[in-house]
């Protein structure tokens, strides 16, 4: 061994072990070890044209469309680069005359039985059989038999609809329903030639997740009803934008035609939501089209009914009542609501909030978490990738953050991380648990303490990077009992980061923006108590409807109809702004441009695609209005001022200034100095043996306003009931299906009796929200905990 | 225990005064006893096994170079080496799923010597360190999945399978699986979907090489029942005695199955590598000749998937090196032999609708080109095919396997022969299957295909005019 | 109502207990479901389903990949008659000519009384016994046209009835694995050290 002078050694370059180099066509190409060819080749100009391959599901090798030529030691091999690693110095080409006749031959093959009715085919235009028969095929069919024949189309749930005629059996959609989605509802059948994909018979695919299926189908055997025979894709205009139905923000194309939403389809984007949607959000679309649009200002006329009016007269009315209230004083004023929006119309409300002093501003609907769980360490969602270990101490996120939990069961079934689910019942991700916590309403942190104990699970803990994915897993519990639990979580890892997951579109923007509550204003939950007192003058509600949306039916009904004058700004007309003084239209999603920030605080752009219905107007241009109606300019004229305002006002939205990343990935907010949460011993309630501790959440298709009024959705959703575990039935003495009588210290309902071993003895579980009685008639936003008697009805 | 349930005994086997290492039983009627087995040495490799290290055992196994018998004709003791070291548990999974069509030898192991076969499996399972076996009979062999099941109820209760083996430190679990109906299951990364309770399709492999990558993803040892039936004799016999049987390349003996226009058919324990196919078809102890004397027109020398023979290549010896670079394969050991009289379309189309038929629908070439040339091939066998229609066999062909096409050579046609094994572009053989007779049958008899083609009758071009110009004028 | 009767749900536990994963006794227990009804029904997938944790579409998927999976009433006895090459080139097709005319209906169809399915087969590896055929999966070799007859008159009188039993019943002898006996099936993420007799010595 010789030894080197250290001065006159060439600098340290640490080498990449998993660096490769493979020459493709020539080309030498930087790759990583385990990646595929045709994933490396995808970074040159050469295509390899493939139908089975898709980059975020498991490669099968079926179709055999993206035959290359690997150059080996007994000359050119022929392999398929979806499912062949790239080595270093391979050799790859894709060009060579061997190649081109087996990727023409397969292409005629697969042409062979695919029925030629692409001008009646709602894929013609954009589908990748298509494209590539022109780009990679033979140019001709030798086939003069009789094609295969089945009947065409046939629904296989409420919005997908199959054409087997022209499936080429590439597995995408198979594959995605097993691999990614967890839904095996569609599977092939048969074998062979006759092989077709099907549904189990009269077992429709009902997966949250079908729309995926239809918009990775590389033909149009998969088509949605939504979009069917809706437009031509040369018609389209495309826009990206970010999905802001939940807070996940999954990156979309907005397409419209003819100034009408059309569709919407999932972008890929790493860090968010690896071009997934859920239906909800992929189909909602509708409702933005719906004719229950408000379209025009209204007022309440001399009789007391609302009636359309101008803009000015509105805004006029509006700027009066609030300078009324004002006189009053600034505490009688409150804005409810801002979620909805866009971070710039959070920010001009919260200014325009600012201006007058109103100081009782909340973007939550008493269903959130204190806004200080921001400042705990921060993940973002691809933290969960590489975590060792997830907490889920969290709502459902199947039902609630439907491509977040995509991205947890990818990391399960993966074995990339193991998954802990806390939880009053077992969740959709309860199969994939390495560890399930199920525990009564008010003893989570009491059981999350005694887990100190278990050498198993602190030795997990300290294994490697923990992510706690923290929300309102119960709305009949308080939110101080997320916060106690949460707080013996990181006691336990304190090298834990936070996902907070609050699920309304952009509530994170709106809080981050100033539209929650400062100077000892007054959250949701209390606005609505002190309106009920009548200490509310004048309440705003910014497309926030307390009446069906709060957890605690009786508090919305009371504040809404105790406060003197509503001012509400919505895109419908919903159970609140049907009260209200003063009904502005909005312009809604698609209609207007801005940003958005999802649950992990990244920031990314909404974007317009056809202009805004009626006289609809963006939200932060009504604030602006309303502001210099009341003789505060808020200094803005455009939207692009706004959002140098806000950027420039906001520290944490300051790096939205990189408008390229905003409009791609987006950027993470600029996290504040971390806080410490400190334990506390919460006292857990005594209770009944007689009584059912309610357990109460949303499924995905609820009563929504974006839901309800978009139809392909509208009638997915269930009607309400109580789900016990099925040992407790025969205490209740009533049988499943039938109606019970549920009473609770706040009010009384009939529910349909459901039995579910995911549900704890001794708990009851009520959906919230969905058609049927109101289980908010039962909630107390007030108390820690409910419980509840469940009775046979006489 | 035995079954009193009564068989039409199976034909099939023919004995001949040959060494035996896997049918030394099948001259008694209760083969398949325990008892019987007992009685003649049965267990005794097993015990004389767990006296050595494992290792050691592998070793011997390894030394012996036992080929596989399921139709690639890899080295057994070579396979159990490939497994990664410290990856567990590993599985064994018996291939007992024979299919191919001429094939029928595993059957009658299965059927008549079940013991010994379990006895191959204990021994693997313990010189390879693999912690499950998982014993796939074909579903359609109801006989051979009673005798196994009564062998397996019968070794459990003796204590030759299962915890503490002979009362040794060895125990292992062998776990009767049987199919239902699926030809593809008989390759292996198929037969291990379909173990996993899936569709039996294929696996590519790369990555999915079963001993590094099989059952539920842990490294798996496919083997042949064949090739299991050989470890008792090895056991006892040792690799020496072995080795000393047949070629240094192709040692031991192994079981072939002669079936068709020959006088006497049957299933034979031939030596291996010295035999030639001339001696099987000819020879007084096996086939004894073409029936009625015909003349040979081809034979099938290794399964429904290979190449097809003629007389040209009856001298070559039962050994893969040297059939290989003549045009086909050994495969399962599987004759199937065509005299004089064959129709050879009809006789080709049998084996292309069987491959459309089995092929499982993964791959576009095989799913929807095996089926395409059965449509065309049907066409030309009812007469009416045309000319056009037997070039397009050979480019739908060449969609399966591009490139030169293996095949025999042949004098009176001036042919020189091209080597196996063939290019494809699908994940296993049975698409190129489809193609492998056909092509060879229309190699060799391309006159026979061409006399069903439909004759066209050549119309004077004006004639066509004048019909043109009446149909025009209509 | 065709899911599992009590005493094959016993059967189906003790085979899904063989398997390291549930799902691996998928096809046995499809051949125990068609044991016990003739065919495979729309409950009896749902029923495999729930017991070995799989979805119905997944069972289906599964199930109609074998063709010895019936999805509809057969006869009660299957007369697969092969067609591949040895039994073709030693007469299958004047042999299935001949079955069809016997039994009055076409391969693929089954008769008026319900008594016999008759089907084109696939190599049933008794390839040297050509033509052969198979009722219920129990062989019959060299069969001529009159031992075609034989065999159906016989079939019908009952005089097979001990040894062909009904369609859907295989092998009659089951697999037991007595408590005491078996090593047992362990999940393989559970099973993670090389087996002991692995340890350099001897096992005997």
């Amino acid at each position: 061994m010789t030894t080197v002078d250290s001065s006159n050694a060439t600098p340290e370059v640490a080498v990449d072990p998993n660096a490769v180099s493979v020459t493709i066509n020539g080309k030498v190409v930087a790759a990583r070890k385990g990646e595929m060819i045709i994933a490396a080749a995808d970074r040159t100009d050469d295509f390899i044209p493939r139908f089975c391959y898709h980059p975020r599901m498991e490669p099968v090798g079926m179709c055999r469309q993206c035959l290359v030529e690997v150059v080996g030691p007994r000359g050119p091999m022929m392999v398929v680069s979806c499912m062949t690693p790239v080595a270093d110095g391979q050799v790859v080409n894709t060009e060579t005359e061997g190649v081109k006749k087996a990727q023409e031959g397969v292409l005629e093959l697969l042409l062979a039985n695919h029925p030629l009715d692409c001008p009646v085919c709602d894929k013609g235009g954009e589908c990748p059989l298509q494209d590539q028969a022109f780009s990679h095929g033979p140019g001709e069919s030798r086939f003069v038999e009789e094609k295969r024949h089945y009947e065409k189309p046939i629904a296989i749930s409420e919005n997908v609809y199959l054409d087997r005629e022209r499936c080429i059996l590439c597995d995408r959609c198979t594959r995605f329903a097993d691999e990614v989605a967890g839904d095996a509802l569609i599977s092939f059948t048969s074998r062979g030639n006759n092989t077709q994909v099907m549904t189990f018979p009269d077992e429709p695919f009902s997966s949250y997740f079908s729309g995926n299926t239809v918009q990775i189908c590389p033909v149009g055997a998969l088509t949605a009803k939504p979009y069917r025979f809706k437009a031509r894709p040369w018609d389209i205009e495309h826009v990206e934008s970010t999905c802001t139905t939940c807070s996940v923000g999954c990156r979309t194309v907005v397409q419209s035609s003819r100034d009408e939403l059309v569709r919407y389809q999932g972008v890929d984007s790493q860090p968010v939501n690896w071009g997934w949607l859920c239906d909800k959000g992929r189909f909602n679309f509708e409702s933005i089209n719906s004719k229950d649009r408000l379209t025009t200002p209204l007022i309440k006329d001399a009789s007391g009914n609302l009636s359309a009016t101008s803009w000015s007269v509105a805004i006029d009315s509006a700027a009066r009542m609030l300078r009324t209230a004002l006189t009053v004083s600034p505490q009688s004023v409150a804005f409810i609501g801002g979620a909805r929006g866009t971070n710039e119309d959070a920010f001009a409300w919260a200014q325009l909030a600012n201006a007058l002093g109103v100081d009782s501003r909340d973007s939550q609907m008493a269903d959130g978490l204190p806004p200080q769980v921001f400042s705990l360490p921060q993940a973002t969602i691809a933290d969960i990738d590489t975590a060792k270990t997830i907490i889920l101490l969290a709502p459902d996120l199947k039902e609630e953050l439907p491509v977040l939990y995509l991205r947890v069961r990818h990391a399960a079934e993966k074995r990339a991380g193991r998954v802990v689910e806390v939880s009053p019942r077992a969740t959709g991700l309860a199969g994939k648990a390495w560890k399930k916590v199920h525990v009564e309403p008010g003893k989570t942190a009491a059981a999350l303490r005694a887990l100190a104990t278990d050498a198993a699970f602190t030795a997990q803990l300290a294994s490697g990077s923990v992510v706690v994915i923290v929300g309102r897993m119960n709305l009949a519990e308080s939110e101080e009992s997320v916060v106690h639990a949460l707080a013996e979580v990181l006691h336990m890892a304190p090298h834990a980061t936070v996902l907070p997951v609050l699920r309304r579109g952009n509530v994170r923007g709106a809080i981050t923006a100033g539209l929650t509550p400062r100077n000892g204003g007054k959250s949701t939950a209390e606005i609505l108590e002190a309106a009920a007192a009548g200490k509310i003058e004048c309440l705003v509600l910014l497309g926030a409807d307390p009446l069906s949306d709060v957890p605690d039916a009786d508090l919305a009904r009371r504040g809404i109809s105790g406060a003197r004058n509503i001012i509400a700004i919505d895109t419908f007309i919903t159970q609140s702004s049907a009260l209200a003084d003063i009904v502005l239209p909005a312009a809604a999603y698609g209609e207007k441009e801005g940003t958005t920030t999802n649950v992990e605080g990244r920031i990314s752009n909404v974007a317009q695609s056809i202009t805004p219905v009626g006289t609809s107007r963006p939200d932060w241009m009504i604030a602006v209005e309303l502001g210099t109606a009341t003789s505060h300019d808020l200094g803005v004229a455009s939207y692009n001022e706004l959002h140098a305002a806000m950027i420039s006002g906001v520290r944490e939205f300051a790096p939205a200034v990189d408008t390229h990343a905003v409009q791609h990935d987006g950027v993470i907010v600029a996290h504040p100095t971390p806080i410490t949460l400190t334990r506390t011993d919460s006292a857990s309630s005594e209770r009944n043996s007689y009584d059912y501790r309610a357990v109460v959440s949303r499924k995905l298709y609820d009563n929504a306003i974006g839901t309800a009024k978009s139809p392909s959705l509208a009638t997915l959703g269930e009607t309400s009931a109580v789900i016990v575990n099925p040992l407790d039935v025969p205490r209740i003495g009533a049988q499943v299906g039938e109606s019970v009588r549920v009473t609770s210290p706040r009010g009384s309902i009939a529910l349909p009796l459901h039995e579910s071993v995911d549900v704890l003895r001794g708990t009851a579980w009520l959906p919230i929200n969905l058609g049927g009685s109101d289980v908010r008639e039962l909630l107390d936003v007030a108390k820690d905990v409910i419980d509840l008697k469940i009775e046979k009805m006489s | 225990m035995t079954t009193a349930i009564r068989y039409p005994h199976a034909t099939g086997f023919v004995a001949g005064d040959r060494p035996k290492i896997v049918t030394s039983r099948f001259e008694h009627a209760d083969s398949f006893t325990l008892e019987r087995f007992l009685s003649t040495g049965g267990y005794a490799g097993l015990r004389k096994a767990l006296g050595r290290v494992a290792t050691d055992v592998h070793e011997e196994v390894k030394s012996a170079t036992v080929l596989g018998r399921g139709g690639a004709g890899f080295p057994a003791g070579t396979k159990w080496g490939l497994t990664p070291q410290q990856v567990f548990p590993k599985y064994l999974v018996v291939n007992g799923d024979e299919s191919e069509p001429g094939t029928y030898k595993d059957r009658l192991l299965m059927e008549r010597d079940p013991h010994q076969l379990i006895e191959g499996c204990l021994i693997a399972c313990y010189a390879a360190g693999l912690s499950q076996c998982f014993l796939y009979i074909r579903g359609e062999m109801a006989l051979a999945q009673e005798r196994v099941a009564t062998a397996l109820n019968e070794a459990y209760a003796a204590g030759y399978v299962g915890k503490n083996i002979l009362g040794s430190k060895f125990s292992v679990d062998i776990v009767l699986h049987w199919g239902a109906g699926a030809y593809v299951v008989g390759e292996e990364t198929a037969l291990i979907e379909s173990l996993e309770g899936n569709r039996g399709m294929p696996r590519l492999k790369p990555p999915f090489f079963p001993a590094a990558n099989g059952l539920y993803g842990q490294p798996t040892i496919v083997n042949n029942v064949e090739t299991l039936a050989n470890l008792p004799w090895l056991m006892v016999n040792g690799s020496e005695a072995y080795t000393a049987i047949g070629t240094k390349t192709s040692p031991g003996t192994r079981m072939v199955a002669v079936s068709g226009h020959v006088k006497n058919p049957g299933v034979f324990e031939i030596i291996n590598g010295t035999t030639t196919f001339r001696d099987l078809l000819y020879g007084a102890e096996f086939c004894g000749g073409i029936r009625n004397d015909n003349e040979l027109k081809a034979f099938v020398p290794g399964g429904g998937s290979a190449p097809w023979f003629t007389a040209d290549q009856l001298d070559l010896p039962f050994e893969a090196s040297q059939v290989g670079p003549a045009g086909s394969m050994l495969g399962s050991g599987a004759i199937m032999v065509m005299d004089s009289t064959t129709d050879i379309p009809a006789a080709a189309l049998t084996l292309t609708h069987f491959y459309a038929h089995e092929s499982c629908g993964k791959c576009t070439p095989c799913r929807e080109g095996g089926t395409w040339l059965e449509r065309i091939l049907t066409r030309i066998v009812e007469g009416t095919g045309t000319e056009a229609d037997l070039q397009q066999i050979l480019e739908v062909g060449a969609m399966i396997c591009p490139g030169d096409f293996p095949h025999a050579s042949n004098e009176k046609l001036g042919l020189t022969a091209v080597p196996f094994p063939y290019k494809m572009t699908t994940i296993c053989f049975v698409g190129p299957s489809a193609f492998a007779p056909l092509h060879s049958a229309i190699t060799l008899f391309r006159s026979e295909f061409e006399a069903r083609l439909v004759k066209r009758i050549s119309i004077p071009v004006t004639a066509v005019s004048t019909t043109s110009k009446v149909l025009a004028s209509q | 109502m065709s899911r599992l009767n009590e005493a094959n749900i016993k059967t189906a536990l003790e085979i899904i207990a063989r398997y390291p994963r549930p799902k691996s006794a998928l096809i046995p227990l499809l051949h125990l479901s068609q044991e016990q009804n003739g065919f495979i029904t729309r409950d009896a997938m749902v029923h495999l389903g729930e017991l070995v944790g799989v979805t119905s579409a997944e069972v289906y998927g599964t199930a109609t990949f074998y063709e010895m999976f019936r999805f509809e009433p057969v006869g009660k006895y299957l007369v697969n008659i092969c067609g591949t090459m040895s039994c073709a080139l030693m007469g299958a097709g004047d042999l299935m000519h001949h079955a069809e005319h016997k039994l009055g209906v076409k391969a693929g169809g089954t008769t008026a009384d319900g008594m016999f399915t008759l089907a084109h087969a696939e190599c049933q590896a008794a390839c040297t016994e050509a033509p052969t055929l198979q009722v219920n999966y129990r062989f019959r070799y060299k069969v001529t046209n009159s031992d075609f007859d034989a065999l159906i008159d016989d079939l019908k009188s009952g005089k097979l009835s001990d040894e062909i039993p009904s369609h859907g019943v295989v092998a009659r002898i089951r697999q037991r694995i007595p408590a005491d006996r078996g090593v047992g099936a362990v999940a393989p993420e559970l099973a993670t050290e090389n087996p002991v007799w692995m340890d350099g010595k001897a096992a005997l």
